[in-house]
């Protein structure tokens, strides 16, 4: 027990460990087991049927297609929020005000709203262009509108919370003309933002299943999208083999995210708070 | 104008036009959607006037409902416990009990499959034991427990950040001043993290509300607002039905979000 808390109550104590426990056994024991059954021969005959690799290689034999096009859509989305976003948070957090507060709460508003419904308005909209709703653009633009709030705010934060606007006084005086000023004052120190809101995009992005189950096409699968149609068809092993694969994807990610998110409010919550700086957990917001 | 203020208005510029093309339109496309059916405007209060829909409305909002209690009241007392006891392992255990926060709710969906399916580890567990076996994952109950599955890290996060704000001297203040432990909790440590349960149990709620892939993964036939949406559309083809009911979805997730927040500060909106 630390100092702080009070004298430990014996019953309390206990029941509050059987809590945690369970807890920890309700989110983790699943995992394992699927990460278990993804190298286990025969799951229902259990380990003594033996160890094996078979089962992630027809993972990637049958959906390396989809793991490709995942990362390449991620990437994709990445960059497509990186311009749309780093030099808006720049414009929005130079004149803070009620414009600025308007957008900010329009441009994030596709994370208050269920993809489903989002998904469903963008194929109404645009389902009549054939090309368009054909091509891997169409789920990029889904994808695009979805993150697109994580990358904003990120960087909104670290721009407010750095004084972005005295450092680039200082580099006007000295003769800098806006734009440089942009790419060799602001870029610089938003570096924080940009990465943290970089690694939420791409993490988002590969997992996003709502949005995307309506908008793809059979040509057009990522890798959620092939797990839900592995879940519904395939032999469990093969099922548990590629949620693994996810996992590998994804689990460094999150704890990229979780190292950022252990720092950040730190340097960030010393400073004067404004609306902008609304702080890391933004992932709270995901909707599975 | 400066010439900084143009490159501002400049750069806002790309951003004004994909929400506008991709965001703005397409809802006011939905909107008249909604109400270009044959049942006109009237579809708008589909999911009022419809009683199959008002029954499905009713249960997704019982379910959102019970898995936000289910959370808050088992997130509250995991996190107390996680942030006021120091064991090896713990910064492990705490990074592990976050690590789900990013499933998809189809990998959710499967977890549940796993843990409560027709050859899950509690149906055999049970079965073992000789209590029969536990099958729920294809029912409400499965739906029930994927939902707390993939709510209980994000309130998990927000909540130990509350408790580590606490000031640990008001409540031995109380404690010295004779309060007992249950007053203790119920006077000083509750309210101390109410904007933190507020906030959070909003964004359980809201995303209980508008999930889809775990109900996918699980069954087809639970009617759950984000299901009957789906069916509405791809297999009645039915646009106007499901675009009223998405409008109906978006507006109840939004509502809440946006209420919590007005309610709370801008400040506790940092989970969201």
């Amino acid at each position: 027990m630390s100092p702080r808390s009070m004298s430990p109550h014996r019953l309390t104590f206990a029941l509050q460990l059987l809590v945690t426990l369970v807890v920890a056994a309700f989110l983790l024991v699943p995992a394992g087991a699927s990460i278990l059954a993804g190298f286990t021969a025969n799951y229902f005959r259990g380990l003594s049927s033996g160890l094996t690799l078979d089962w992630v290689k027809e993972v990637l034999k049958l959906y390396s297609d989809t793991i490709g096009f995942s990362i390449a859509l991620a990437l994709g989305t990445l960059a497509v929020t990186l311009v749309l976003g780093v030099p808006a948070a720049w414009a929005l957090v130079r004149r803070p005000g009620r414009m600025a507060r308007l957008v900010e709460e329009v441009v994030t508003l596709p994370v208050a709203i269920p993809g489903l419904a989002l998904a469903l308005a963008l194929i109404i909209a645009y389902g009549g262009f054939r090309e368009f709703r054909m091509s891997p653009l169409f789920i990029l633009v889904g994808h695009v509108l979805y993150t697109l709030p994580f990358m904003l705010r990120s960087v909104m934060a670290v721009l407010a919370a750095v004084d972005v606007r005295t450092l680039e006084e200082g580099a006007a005086s000295l003769g800098a003309s806006p734009l440089q000023r942009f790419f060799h004052v602001v870029v610089p120190n938003a570096k924080g933002g940009i990465l943290a809101g970089a690694l939420m995009v791409v993490t988002l992005s590969i997992g996003e299943f709502n949005l995307t189950w309506m908008l793809h096409t059979p040509l057009t699968k990522t890798l959620p999208v092939g797990l839900a149609d592995s879940y519904a068809s395939m032999r469990l092993e093969i099922a548990s083999a590629y949620t693994l694969v996810f996992f590998v994807m994804i689990v460094p990610l999150l704890v990229a995210i979780q190292m950022f998110g252990l720092e950040r409010p730190l340097k960030t919550r010393a400073q004067t708070p404004t609306k902008a700086n609304r702080g890391p957990p933004l992932i709270a917001g995901e909707q599975p | 104008m400066t010439s900084a203020d143009r490159l501002a208005r400049l750069f806002l510029l790309p951003l004004f036009l994909f929400v506008a093309a991709f965001f703005v339109l397409p809802l006011v496309r939905l909107v008249a959607v909604a109400g270009g059916g044959p049942n006109g405007a009237m579809e708008y209060l589909a999911i009022l006037t419809n009683p199959r829909h008002l029954q499905t409305l009713i249960s997704t909002l019982l379910l959102s409902a019970a898995v936000t209690f289910a959370t808050l009241a088992i997130g509250t007392v995991v996190a107390l416990f996680l942030a006021r006891n120091s064991f090896p392992g713990r910064a492990l255990l705490v990074s592990l009990l976050t690590l789900p926060l990013a499933f998809p709710g189809v990998v959710v969906g499967f977890m549940i499959i796993l843990l409560a399916g027709r050859q899950g580890l509690l149906g055999n567990a049970t079965q073992a034991l000789g209590l029969g076996k536990w099958v729920f994952a294809y029912s409400m109950g499965g739906l029930f427990a994927g939902y707390v599955y993939f709510s209980l890290p994000r309130v998990l996060v927000t909540l130990m950040a509350a408790v580590d704000k606490l000031d640990p001297n008001l409540e031995e203040a109380a404690r010295s001043l004779g309060a007992s432990r249950l007053h203790v909790m119920r006077d000083v440590t509750l309210p101390g993290i109410a904007p933190a349960l507020i906030a959070s149990g909003a964004i359980a709620f809201a995303t209980a509300v508008g999930a889809f892939g775990t109900a996918f993964t699980l069954a087809t036939r639970i009617d759950v607002l984000a299901m009957t949406i789906y069916t509405e559309f791809t297999l009645n083809a039915n646009f106007a039905t499901a675009s009223a009911l998405s409008l109906a979805l978006g507006l109840i997730t939004w509502g809440v979000l946006a209420l919590t927040r007005s309610l709370s500060g801008s400040g506790v909106a940092a989970a969201g």
